[in-house]
């Protein structure tokens, strides 16, 4: 290849590389006024949900990275940026942008999600249900696994970019999440049905489970960095339930995956997660890590933005 | 670094902001949404009605930690951490949260405020606080207790 090819492709690549748009983007949120960091009481789960929804106004800028192994293929690093905010009490609404490289292959932007989460129930009670919509854009090459279902397997994902990419996936995902928390331990449990709206695509299904305590239950009188409430330990499993026409455990893969949060007193939240395949359909070792600042306020900001007559203040 | 290295970079940065606007978009959206038909005055006046909601085995709660000598200190972290932006530094209240300093929170029982908490009042946009253990709960009960003991 040629040196003017050579820059040539970095320049028409430049804007593809996913990490660059994703870096400039959460860096102008991070650095937007009127919006103050907020110190976060995370849960440690990379895949399931409890039913705690963001608080209302704020706004989650969260960043998560997936190391995978693959088996007959190259080995892989996908990420997502998360924006996460709190509409109301009852309401939280997310949108995601996902990216992969595949070594000795290629980066590529692999698409976008909204999420919606709707609280069912007012008050806490024994079961805490949750109904979690979703739409989907993805392309075949989408790899960070942030939920497993129907017969996904491990050799879905061995195909080069250029291949995969060529698949467009428009999926509605729903999820009944499930979770009580009680003596500090939190119960979660989600059951997956998601439906690719393409003409002939069967509903598929999955499931996570998922059980996490803060190492400590009092909060000591000193802010610190080291104090055992800051930091949540647990564990998940997720897997694949089969499809409509062959529902159950017959192809599909299944992971444990040991999880730790530290919530930070300086407003970040660290989240990692070594992950372990349960059969052979599964990548046989995965790596999630995360980092995530919640701002207060932002959706007051943003509303003051767009206040008429009023010079932006009150 | 060439000219054709800095158009890709500009065509990269207004691709960034061409997202950002529309999740600012989106975000606006929903606060809009929020907002219609709220009135704060009334939001606020409503949510000291919830106090006496609580049932009544619930109210009777004593604080399991009413005897710990840190239980204010670490209660006052944990409101500046969670409850500040809402109620204000001083807990005299704020934009969206009513006074905590107010008759009818500092009469209340322990009880009645640690229900409060765990449940919250999710239709007018108090979240539920169960996901803080229930000694934090009780912690900040402790300094929502003492509020009146120390200056405004």
């Amino acid at each position: 290849m040629s040196v003017s090819a050579i820059v040539e492709f970095r320049n028409r690549n430049l804007c593809s590389a996913p990490s660059a748009s994703f870096l400039i983007i959460t860096l102008l949120l991070w650095l937007s006024g009127g919006s103050k960091p907020l110190w976060a009481q995370e849960n440690p789960y990379f895949v399931s949900y409890d039913h705690y929804l963001e608080e209302p106004g704020n706004l989650e800028v969260e960043y998560f990275s997936t190391f995978g192994t693959q088996r007959a293929g190259n080995d892989f690093h996908a990420y997502w940026t998360e924006f996460e905010y709190g509409a109301t009490a009852w309401w939280t609404t997310e949108f995601y942008l996902d990216a992969q490289s595949t070594f000795r292959d290629s980066t590529i932007f692999t698409g976008f999600r909204l999420e919606n989460r709707f609280r069912l129930l007012q008050r806490e009670h024994f079961i805490n249900p949750v109904l979690y919509v979703e739409y989907e854009h993805t392309s075949g090459a989408d790899k960070i696994l942030k939920e497993v279902e129907g017969h996904d397997v491990e050799s879905d994902y061995s195909d080069p970019n250029w291949l995969a990419r060529q698949d467009h996936n428009h999926e509605i995902e729903t999820k009944l999440l499930l979770s009580k928390t009680l003596k500090g331990w939190n119960v979660a449990e989600n059951t997956i049905a998601t439906k690719n709206v393409s003409p002939g695509e069967p509903w598929e299904f999955g499931y996570a489970v998922g059980v996490s305590r803060p190492l400590g239950l009092k909060a000591s009188a000193k802010r610190c960095s080291f104090c055992p409430e800051n930091f949540i330990a647990g564990l998940e499993m997720y897997g694949g339930l089969g499809d409509r026409y062959s529902f159950g455990l017959h192809q599909t893969s299944h992971y444990l995956a040991p999880v730790m949060a530290w919530n930070l007193p300086s407003d970040w939240t660290l989240r990692v997660s070594p992950v372990f395949g349960l059969n052979d359909n599964s990548h046989a070792f995965l790596i999630r890590w995360g980092v995530s600042r919640e701002f207060s306020g932002f959706g007051e900001a943003l509303a003051r933005m767009f206040k008429p007559g009023r010079g932006g203040r009150e | 670094m060439n000219r054709v290295s800095f158009r890709a970079i500009h065509a990269c940065i207004r691709r960034s902001l061409f997202i950002l606007a529309l999740i600012m978009l989106a975000l606006t959206g929903a606060t809009a949404a929020k907002a219609q038909g709220q009135s704060p005055v009334s939001a606020k006046s409503d949510l000291y009605a919830e106090l006496g909601k609580v049932p009544a085995k619930a109210a009777a709660r004593r604080n399991p930690l009413e005897n710990d000598p840190d239980r204010v200190a670490a209660g006052r972290k944990l409101f500046e951490l969670h409850c500040l932006e809402c109620h204000g530094e001083a807990a005299n209240g704020g934009k969206k949260g009513p006074s905590l300093r107010a008759p009818e929170v500092q009469q209340s029982t322990p009880g009645t405020l640690f229900w409060l908490l765990t449940n919250g009042v999710v239709r007018k946009g108090m979240p539920v606080w169960s996901k803080l253990p229930e000694p934090q709960r009780w912690q900040l009960v402790s300094y929502i207790k003492s509020l009146n003991d120390v200056p405004r």
